[in-house]
C-alpha cells in the first residue's frame, strides 16, 4: 500500500483514475464485512459464541480443519511436485482438473463426494465391506474439506516450485544425491515458506467450507456440524448469535490471511529451513504469497 | 508480450459485452408497461402447487403476472424484515408468520390456507424395514430429520415429545428438501419429512404414514403484505387459494384443508 505518497516524488504508473476504481473495489469487499460487523449485539457477544452448541462447532471445525489441512499436505506436496517437475503427456490436463474445486461450487463437490463415498456410491460398498461408513462422520467432513483446500496447497506449492528453479537440485544431482535426498533435503527447505503459506490457506478454506459439508456430511452438533454450518443453521432462529459467530470465523480468517501473507522478510515459518538446508539458502526467490497468482 | 497487447486492447470491448449481457439481467423483473406484477414469497414445499395456482391466476385477472420467490419461510421473513418488495407473503409455519407480522409487515389477518403433517420417508424397497415411528429410534437405524430451529423439526420434536419416543437421528438439516434429498440419494435408511415432500418425489422415495403425526399438524399461513401495491390483486390471490380451486390444487399435493 504505497498509495498515500504517489504521484510527486516517485514515478509509480498508476493512473489516478485507477486509484478511483481501487477504492472501490476494496469497498466491495469490506463494506459488507463493516457492515456486519457493526450488527453484533456486543452486550450479548460472550454467551453468544461460548454456548455449547457453539463451541462443540468450532471445536470440531478447528480439528478437522487441521485434519484436512495435514491431508492436503501429505497429499499436496507430490501432486505439486509432480506438476512442476514432472514430464509426460496430459501434465496440462491433470492441472487443470485438480483446479477444479477452486472454481466448482462447493455444492457440485459435495455431490460428486456423495457419488463417490457415499453408500450407492463409486466407492461406497466396498468401503462398506471394510466396515467403513463415511456418510454422516466426521471422516465425512474432512474429506469434503481436503477435496475444496487441497487446490490452494498445490497452486502455492507449484508457483514456488517454478519460481524457485531447479538451479540447486541439479548442483546437488551432481555431487551425487539420489533424487529423494535431493527432494528431501534440497527442494523441501526451499519451498517450505510457499508450502508454509499453501498449508495456512488450505486450512483457511477449509475453516470456511460450507457447500460441500452440507450436501455430504449431514450436519449434526458435535460430529459434522461444524462453524459455518452452526452459522446457517442459528440464522433461521437466532440472527444475534449467527452474526456473532461470522465474527469468530471473520476473526480466524483475518489471522488465518495475516499468516499466510506476511511479509517475506519478517522471520516465516520456514525456522527450521536453513539448518535442515545445511548451507542451502533459501532464496528469497520462495517468497510466501507470490505464489497464488 | 504482442498477444499480451493485443488482449489489453479488445478487454474494453470484452468488458462491454459483459456488461451489455449483465445489465438486462441485474434490472431484473421489469414487467413490460401497462401490466401489472405480483410478487408472492412462499414457502418452498408450496412450489408445484403455487405454480399452478398462478396459472389460474393469470388466466382469471389478465394483465397481471404472477412472480414467485421460493425459499425456506425463515429465508424469507428475513428478506422481507431487510425491506424485500413483496404483495403476498404464504409461510409454512405460524411462527414465521407471526415474526412478520410483529414487525408490522403484515396487512390484516394471516389466513391458514393449508395444513402439512409429517410422514416417513424411505428409500424404494424400505431396505431397513421400517413399520412405524417407534422403529426410527432403533439402534442402527440411520434417520436423517429437519434441526428443531426449522418448521419440520419442530413438528417433528413434538411428535417425540407426545410419544415419548427419543429419537437420535445421524444428521439435523436445515431445511426439509435436504432431508429429502438424503433418502432420496439412499444415505439415509429414514427421513422425517412432510407428505406433500413424499408426494412430490414421486417414485423415489417411498411413504410410511404414522398416525402419531397427528399430534404436529402444521397449518399453513398466508397474508396480504403492508407494503404492497397491489393490495386488490393480493387478496384475490388469497381467496383464490382459500376457494375451491387453490384447496383442489393443494389436496393434489398432499396438503390438508386450511380452516379459513
Amino acid at each position: 500500500m504505497t498509495g498515500g505518497h504517489s504521484g510527486r516524488q516517485a514515478y509509480t504508473g498508476v493512473p489516478r483514475w485507477l486509484y478511483a476504481l481501487a477504492v472501490l473495489a476494496a469497498l466491495v469487499v469490506v463494506l459488507p464485512l463493516a457492515a456486519m460487523v457493526a450488527r453484533v449485539n456486543w452486550a450479548n457477544f460472550i454467551p453468544l459464541v461460548t454456548s455449547a452448541p457453539a463451541l462443540a462447532a468450532l471445536g470440531l471445525s478447528l480439528r478437522t480443519a487441521a485434519a484436512s489441512t495435514a491431508l492436503c499436505i501429505v497429499l499436496g506436496v507430490p501432486l505439486a511436485v509432480v506438476l512442476a517437475r514432472g514430464r509426460f503427456p496430459l501434465l496440462g490436463l491433470l492441472r487443470s482438473l485438480v483446479l477444479l474445486p477452486l472454481v466448482l461450487p462447493p455444492v457440485v463437490g459435495g455431490i460428486a463426494l456423495l457419488y463417490t463415498f457415499g453408500r450407492q456410491g463409486l466407492l461406497g460398498s466396498t468401503l462398506e465391506v471394510l466396515g467403513l461408513q463415511i456418510a454422516f462422520s466426521t471422516a465425512a467432513v474432512v474429506l469434503a474439506q481436503t477435496f475444496v483446500a487441497l487446490p490452494f496447497l498445490v497452486v502455492s506449492l507449484e508457483g514456488a516450485l517454478r519460481t524457485g528453479g531447479q538451479r540447486y537440485e541439479a548442483v546437488a544431482a551432481t555431487l551425487g544425491a539420489s533424487p529423494g535426498t535431493v527432494f528431501r533435503r534440497v527442494t523441501l527447505p526451499l519451498v517450505l515458506p510457499g508450502l508454509a503459506s499453501g498449508a495456512v490457506l488450505s486450512f483457511a478454506r477449509s475453516l470456511g467450507e460450507f457447500g460441500a459439508t452440507l450436501t455430504f456430511a449431514g450436519s449434526l452438533q458435535g460430529v459434522t456440524r461444524t462453524l459455518p454450518l452452526e452459522i446457517y443453521l442459528q440464522r433461521e432462529t437466532d440472527p444475534d448469535a449467527a452474526v456473532a459467530l461470522s465474527l469468530v470465523l471473520v476473526a480466524v480468517a483475518v489471522a488465518v490471511v495475516a499468516l499466510a501473507y506476511r511479509r517475506p522478510g519478517g522471520r516465516g515459518p520456514d525456522g527450521k529451513a536453513g539448518k535442515q538446508a545445511s548451507g542451502e539458502r533459501p532464496t528469497t526467490a520462495a517468497a510466501p504469497g507470490g505464489a497464488l497468482t | 508480450m504482442r498477444g499480451n497487447r493485443k488482449l489489453a486492447a479488445v478487454l474494453p470491448a470484452l468488458l462491454a459485452v459483459l456488461l451489455a449481457t449483465a445489465l438486462p439481467g441485474c434490472a431484473g423483473g421489469g414487467a413490460a408497461a401497462g401490466s401489472s406484477t405480483l410478487t408472492v414469497f412462499a414457502a418452498a414445499s408450496l412450489k408445484s402447487s403455487f405454480t399452478e395456482l398462478a396459472e389460474r391466476f393469470e388466466a382469471e385477472n389478465p394483465g397481471t403476472t404472477v412472480t414467485f420467490s421460493f425459499a425456506g419461510s425463515a429465508d424469507l421473513a428475513t428478506q422481507l424484515n431487510q425491506g424485500a418488495p413483496a404483495d403476498v407473503f404464504a409461510s409454512a409455519d405460524a411462527g414465521t408468520m407471526a415474526k412478520v407480522q410483529e414487525a408490522g409487515l403484515v396487512d390484516g389477518e394471516p389466513r391458514d390456507f393449508a395444513t402439512n403433517t409429517l410422514a416417513i420417508a424411505v428409500p424404494p424397497g424400505n431396505p431397513a424395514g421400517i413399520r412405524s415411528f417407534a422403529d426410527l429410534a432403533k439402534a442402527g437405524i440411520k434417520l436423517v430429520a429437519c434441526a428443531e430451529q426449522v418448521p419440520c423439526g419442530a413438528a417433528a420434536a413434538s411428535v417425540e415429545d407426545s410419544t415419548g419416543t427419543v429419537l437420535s437421528p445421524v444428521s439435523e438439516e436445515n431445511s426439509v428438501t435436504d432431508v429429502l434429498g438424503k433418502v432420496i440419494s439412499g444415505e439415509a435408511d429414514a427421513g422425517l419429512v412432510y407428505v406433500t415432500d413424499v408426494r412430490s418425489a414421486g417414485g423415489r422415495v417411498e411413504s410410511i404414514p404414522f398416525p402419531e403425526a397427528g399430534a404436529a399438524v402444521n397449518p399453513y399461513p398466508a397474508a396480504v403484505l403492508a407494503g404492497s401495491s397491489n393490495k386488490a390483486a393480493a387478496g384475490r390471490f388469497l381467496d383464490l387459494l382459500a376457494g375451491p380451486e387453490g384447496q383442489e390444487i393443494l389436496a393434489a399435493a398432499g396438503f390438508g384443508p386450511g380452516s379459513r
